[in-house]
Formats: C-alpha cells, sequence, structure tokens
C-alpha cells in the first residue's frame, strides 16, 4: 500500500505555487506539510485529494486491490477548511449520511455513528442540530466524519483550527492510532502532533520557487 | 445513492430550503395576472395554460443556482467529488432529489392555480399532467448552468439567463400539449410526446455536462 507522488507542480493564476514536489508515503507513514500563510500548504493537499488539476506530476495509489487507473482520490479522506456538514440536519443525519455515500473502502471497516461520536468524546448530542455546535464541537464531529468510513489515507488541512488543548489530544491519538492500523496521513498544521516516523516538509510558496526557478 | 436523495429532499423542505419558496412565487406569478388583465373570464380561460407554464418556469428557475452552490460553500463538493461513484450518476440523483423538493410541489399547486385562471377541468388536467412532465427537463437543464456558475458568487441571475434559451422547447411544447387537449382540431399527442422526448434527452445529457462543468470548477 502506497501513495506516490510524483513531481507535482500546481499553478493559482499565473503563479506556480510549488514544482516539481515528490515523495512516497508507506503504510503507518505520515507527512507534515509546514510553512507560513500562503505558502501551499493547502494548494498541495487539494492537488492530491485531486480536487485542483496539478500544472504537471500526478497522485498514485498502489495497493493489491486496487484496480488500474484508478484516481488516488477515492482512497483518500479530505478534511479542509470547511466541515461539509449541513448545519440544517442533526449531526446524525449528517454523520449516516456521509457513512452511506463514503462506503467503506477496501481492507477496512469504519465506526458507527455513535463510536465515532464518543471517540472525538461528543457521545450525547447527535441528536442535535448541526448548526447548533460550537464552532470546535462542529470541527470535532466533521473529524468524526473520517472515522465513520474506512479510507487509508487521511488529507487534514489544518485539522486543529478552532480547537483545545484537550480536543487536539484527542485528535493525535486517533491519528495515531490510525497509522498504527496501517494508515497513511498527511496533514497540515502549526501545532506539533507529536508523532513518530514522520516526513516533514517545508512549504516555501512561490517566492521560494521563484528563487530557485531564477 | 439513496441517502443522498434522502438528504437533499430533507434539505429542501427544512428550514431555509427552496421548496416553499418556489411555491409562493408560483402563486404569487399567477395570482396577480387576474388582477392585471381584468375580470374577462373568457380571455382569463383563454390564457390560463399558458400564464401557468410560465409561473411554473419563472419559480423553477429561481431555485436552480442553490443546487450546488450550498454543497460548496460547506465543503461538501469537494468530498462529493473525490468519491468513486460516476459523478454524472450522483448529478442526476441530485436533479431528481432537486426536481422532489422543489418541482414537485409547483405540479401540485397548479391546479389550484388553474381555478384563478377560470380553466376547466380538461384543461386543469392537461397543465398538470403536461407540468409534470416538462418540469424535470427545467431541472436537468437548470443543473448545467448551475454547475457553470457554481463558483460564481451571486450567479443566480447568470444561471436564469445561461439556462432560459433551452427553456424555450420545453415551454412551447408543454403550452401548446395543454392548448391541444382542450382546442378541438388540434392533436394532444404529438406536442406531448415531443415534451416527454425532450425531458429524456435532457435527463441524459443534463447531468453529463453538469458533471463535466463541476470536475473543471475545480479551485
Amino acid at each position: 500500500m502506497r501513495l506516490t507522488v510524483d513531481a507535482l507542480s500546481a499553478r493559482r493564476g499565473e503563479d506556480l505555487i510549488f514544482k516539481d514536489i515528490s515523495f512516497t508515503l508507506g503504510a503507518g507513514e505520515s507527512l507534515i506539510l509546514t510553512g507560513r500563510n500562503g505558502s501551499g500548504k493547502s494548494t498541495l493537499l487539494r492537488a492530491i485529494a485531486g480536487l485542483l488539476h496539478p500544472e504537471s506530476g500526478r497522485v498514485i495509489w498502489i495497493s493489491d486491490g486496487a484496480e488500474d487507473g484508478m484516481r488516488a482520490a477515492e482512497a483518500c479522506h479530505y478534511l479542509g477548511h470547511r466541515n461539509a456538514m449541513k448545519a440544517e440536519l442533526s449531526v446524525r443525519e449528517n454523520l449516516e449520511f456521509w457513512q452511506s455515500f463514503f462506503g467503506d473502502f477496501a481492507g477496512g471497516q469504519g465506526m458507527s455513528i455513535g463510536e465515532a461520536a464518543e471517540a472525538v468524546g461528543l457521545g450525547g448530542i447527535t441528536h442535535l442540530p448541526f448548526g447548533y455546535l460550537s464552532a470546535g464541537q462542529q470541527r470535532r464531529m466533521a473529524f468524526a466524519k473520517l472515522l465513520v468510513a474506512w479510507r487509508p489515507v487521511w488529507i487534514l488541512d489544518e485539522p486543529t483550527a478552532a480547537l483545545d488543548v484537550s480536543a487536539e489530544s484527542v485528535f493525535t491519538a486517533l491519528i495515531k492510532t490510525h497509522l498504527g492500523k496501517g494508515g497513511i496521513v498527511l496533514a497540515a498544521t502549526h501545532q506539533p502532533l507529536g508523532l513518530e516516523n514522520t516526513q516533514e516538509l517545508k512549504m516555501t510558496g512561490f517566492a521560494g520557487v521563484m528563487e530557485s526557478m531564477w | 445513492m439513496i441517502a443522498l436523495l434522502l438528504r437533499d429532499v430533507k434539505l429542501s423542505v427544512r428550514a431555509g430550503g427552496g421548496a416553499l419558496i418556489g411555491v409562493l412565487f408560483f402563486m404569487t406569478v399567477v395570482a396577480v395576472i387576474p388582477f392585471g388583465v381584468g375580470p374577462d373570464l373568457n380571455l382569463l380561460s383563454r390564457i390560463g395554460p399558458a400564464i401557468v407554464w410560465i409561473g411554473a418556469l419563472l419559480s423553477s428557475l429561481l431555485g436552480l443556482d442553490r443546487m450546488f452552490q450550498t454543497d460548496r460553500e460547506d465543503g461538501s463538493l469537494d468530498l462529493i467529488l473525490m468519491q468513486e461513484h460516476p459523478l454524472a450518476l450522483t448529478v442526476l440523483v441530485k436533479c431528481l432529489a432537486h426536481w422532489l423538493g422543489n418541482g414537485l410541489p409547483l405540479v401540485i399547486a397548479s391546479p389550484l392555480l388553474g381555478l384563478f385562471m377560470n380553466m376547466d377541468e380538461v384543461a386543469i388536467g392537461a397543465t398538470m399532467l403536461t407540468l409534470l412532465v416538462g418540469t424535470p427537463a427545467l431541472t436537468f437543464i437548470g443543473a448545467v448552468g448551475a454547475a457553470v456558475a457554481v463558483a460564481l458568487p451571486r450567479g443566480g441571475l447568470l444561471v436564469s439567463i445561461l439556462v432560459l434559451p433551452l427553456a424555450v422547447p420545453v415551454l412551447i411544447f408543454g403550452v401548446s400539449a395543454s392548448y391541444a387537449a382542450v382546442q378541438d382540431p388540434a392533436p394532444f399527442m404529438p406536442p406531448f410526446l415531443i415534451l416527454v422526448a425532450i425531458t429524456m434527452f435532457f435527463a441524459v445529457l443534463g447531468p453529463l455536462g453538469a458533471a463535466l462543468a463541476l470536475r473543471n470548477a475545480g479551485d
């Protein structure tokens, strides 16, 4: 099981944000993206998730069960800045929808809704409309979405924004559990997540690329 | 996919959903016509099917821009695009849900509005039937416009303008079939069957076009 990123470059408007980024992550490995605001962390993660057409390069997912030509995005969970939950629906309805819409990827199984809510520390409130929750609780519930359906690769874009210290430790524990099960994690973050066996990629933004180009 | 259908239908009837707004707008448009035209009952019943159809067309344009935009704003669209399901199928399901939430209420409200227009039973029945068959086509056409304008803030008017030329044939055949049911020499079936054909044609082409637009809207 392997996620390979091969010479990926992406462009926003006229500017090349990053150029020729390559790395390979195997089971249980993680990659932390660091860098100041605007350095292209989110752009790289969106390109890997297949949400942004890369200027060049490709993202390849290799595993035993994978068919040829399968998009790498299908093996990924993406947690972006927005929570992808509907304020009008209850937390349970939201999670049930995503559980059934995602379906489990080959090689693992997701938790039940109750277990996932317990895992992020918000067991008793799944009946409330998502819009009633505080920003931190909403973020935790958005994270619970990753637990209800199995995907080997988690792409996390600033997962700990708007969270208190206890929630950060909960997230770190969940990420470690996922890595322990043979998952792969790519995260853009400012907080040290305290992971072992981690590669770090320091993004410099288009200024850095320009310097290296010229 | 059933989950997506249920979720979207639920959203359209809960607070902030478009279902009721469309029906209210439909009623407003049709209800003011008798006041504007005056109490000439013969004239009202003559223009009735056309007015009901125009009202339905305008109100179905009203909710179109929200079809993908709400999902984009909260990030759901990203996750929908990443899945393994064929995107065109996902869009088709979203169209069906949108029609159940926004189109079907218009069809159900149309007999009441037919009474406002002094239409007889046959005309009301024919208008309702043509709306039932024709409004899905408006949704499928609108899905393409909604997908093209998904990244634009306040793209609502743009969607209507993009979609209107393609929606005109639906209006023409819908209204002519409704008239054919009440006016004797004109046959009902040919325009009605063309309307059915338009709906089926766009049921295939609309989701494909919308899926293509959504894939390339990436940002």
